[in-house]
């Protein structure tokens, strides 16, 4: 084996089929010289900026551009003996698969799927079988290895056809464990997944990581909340005892929809996300209300606004779960939309009577 | 515990007499939907079935089609709004967070 483990220049411009000033990274270790190709070899441990870039990520700050150039990297010092762990190019997950293979030697093939994690790439096609089959090619992996084997994420199913990919680059697709950290387990025990490898869960950790970002996403809501706070304040006079309880009440739906509703996730009644939300909403608004003594009118107006808002950011929480289907999904958009509308309509005639009658 | 959901499983479909029994469908299945029993895969759970394609993109027999699709209200919402099919483009947001889970 010619294993010229050296960073020059040189063969670095070589390389052609990779950008390689965008390869000049922290966690790109040193430059591996494989047979006239130089190709980045990572590191499989995570540093403070890569951990800070993940949860920036999850806030979703900057997320569609967390990503790195689609290609093949070495990890330790592989042979063309050494397995082919195929990823996205979301950095998250090129992360989670390098961080998981330490003392390892081997590839990563990081595929084109601007910048989205595997499973929801997958369910788009990008993360899929032209784009496998084609990246084979350009990445001119059979110069490589000499072995016909790829280790593939399980969650890359729903886009790549094994069948398929053997048929057009000859290349046999293994399907790994769901999670990357899986991997260590799925080798010793020879490539054998047992039912846990293979099954996706949605346990608390899990739902609370996918939380942050549909926070972030609430801003218009919160800003709405704020607005009608404001104007239910007035006049002046008084403004604040009214203003108060007014925001907490409706901008409190936002951490109720998107924290205490995953926490609550499997104990709300009934299996739409969107009833769910609504029965935590009412009762969220109901609790405050009851708290602070609210006239009828006022607690029934904060209980049909807070209602289809706590409803509606469930709803939109069946993205980041990873139990449901689509139909299920659009029947809960049809049927949802005009209750949620209606109650909200509902709700702020109500306020505004409130204030007017003061009820 | 084992969460479920509405509508799951409806549009799932296994053809018995094409099915060869290999067991791609019980490897790609994230929900534990199939089983393999005397050289034929039978459906077990199907309530706990996301339509997400996998079993069918990969049965090398053909056995399995099921009407696949992202189960996210956000991607249906930007489809109604653009009037396309479903697309979670990013802007759902929904997927930032899978990373470190699903690899």
């Amino acid at each position: 084996m010619n294993l010229l483990l050296k960073r020059d220049k040189k063969s670095e411009a070589q390389a052609g089929f990779i950008a390689l000033d965008e390869l000049r990274k922290p966690w790109v270790l040193r430059f591996l010289v494989f047979g006239g190709r130089t190709i980045p070899a990572v590191s499989t441990t995570l540093n403070t900026a890569d951990r800070m870039g993940g949860l920036k990520a999850r806030w979703g700050i900057g997320r569609m551009r967390y990503s790195v150039l689609p290609g093949l990297y070495a990890v330790g010092s592989p042979t063309p003996e050494s397995p082919v762990f195929v990823t996205a190019n979301y950095k998250m997950s090129f992360d989670a698969l390098r961080s998981r293979l330490a003392k390892l030697d081997g590839w990563i093939l990081a595929l084109d799927t601007k910048g989205i994690n595997v499973w929801c790439a997958a369910g788009k096609g990008t993360f899929g079988t032209a784009e496998l089959v084609s990246r084979i090619a350009k990445a001119r992996l059979s110069a490589i290895v000499s072995h016909r084997r790829l280790v593939l994420p399980q969650l890359g199913a729903p886009g790549v056809s094994a069948p398929d990919v053997a048929k057009l680059s000859g290349f046999h697709v293994e399907w790994g464990p769901v999670r990357a950290s899986d991997i260590p387990a799925w080798l010793s025990a020879g490539r054998k997944k047992d039912d846990a490898m293979r099954e996706v869960t949605f346990n608390l950790r899990e739902r609370m990581s996918v939380a942050p970002v549909e926070i972030a996403h609430a801003w218009p809501i919160a800003i709405g909340a704020l607005a009608l706070a404001a104007v239910f304040g007035l006049p002046a006079e008084g403004w604040l005892a009214r203003a108060v309880p007014a925001t907490i009440l409706l901008l409190g739906a936002i951490p109720v929809g998107t924290l205490a509703f995953p926490v609550l996730l499997p104990w709300l009644p009934t299996r739409a996300f969107s009833v769910k939300g609504a029965v935590l909403g009412a009762a969220w608004a109901a609790s405050w209300a009851v708290l602070f003594r609210m006239p009828v009118m006022t607690a029934a107006s904060g209980m049909l606004v807070a209602s289809p808002v706590v409803a509606f950011l469930g709803m939109n929480f069946t993205g980041a779960s990873t139990f449901t289907c689509q139909p299920g999904a659009l029947l809960e958009v049809e049927k949802g939309f005009w209750p949620m509308v209606l109650s909200l309509i509902a709700g702020l005639a109500a306020g505004g009577a409130a204030r007017i009658f003061g009820a | 515990m084992t969460l479920t959901y509405i509508k799951n499983g409806e549009t799932l479909a296994l053809n018995d007499a094409a099915c060869i029994g290999c067991g791609v469908c019980v490897d790609v299945c994230p929900h534990a939907v199939f089983l393999v029993e005397s050289g034929k895969a039978l459906i077990r759970r199907r309530e706990t079935c996301m339509e997400c394609g996998a079993c069918a993109r990969n049965c090398p027999s053909g056995a399995i089609s099921v009407n696949a699709g992202v189960g996210c209200a956000g991607a249906i919402i930007i489809g109604k709004l653009r009037g396309t099919v479903p697309d979670c483009g990013g802007e759902a947001g929904c997927c930032a967070g899978k990373g470190g889970a699903c690899c």
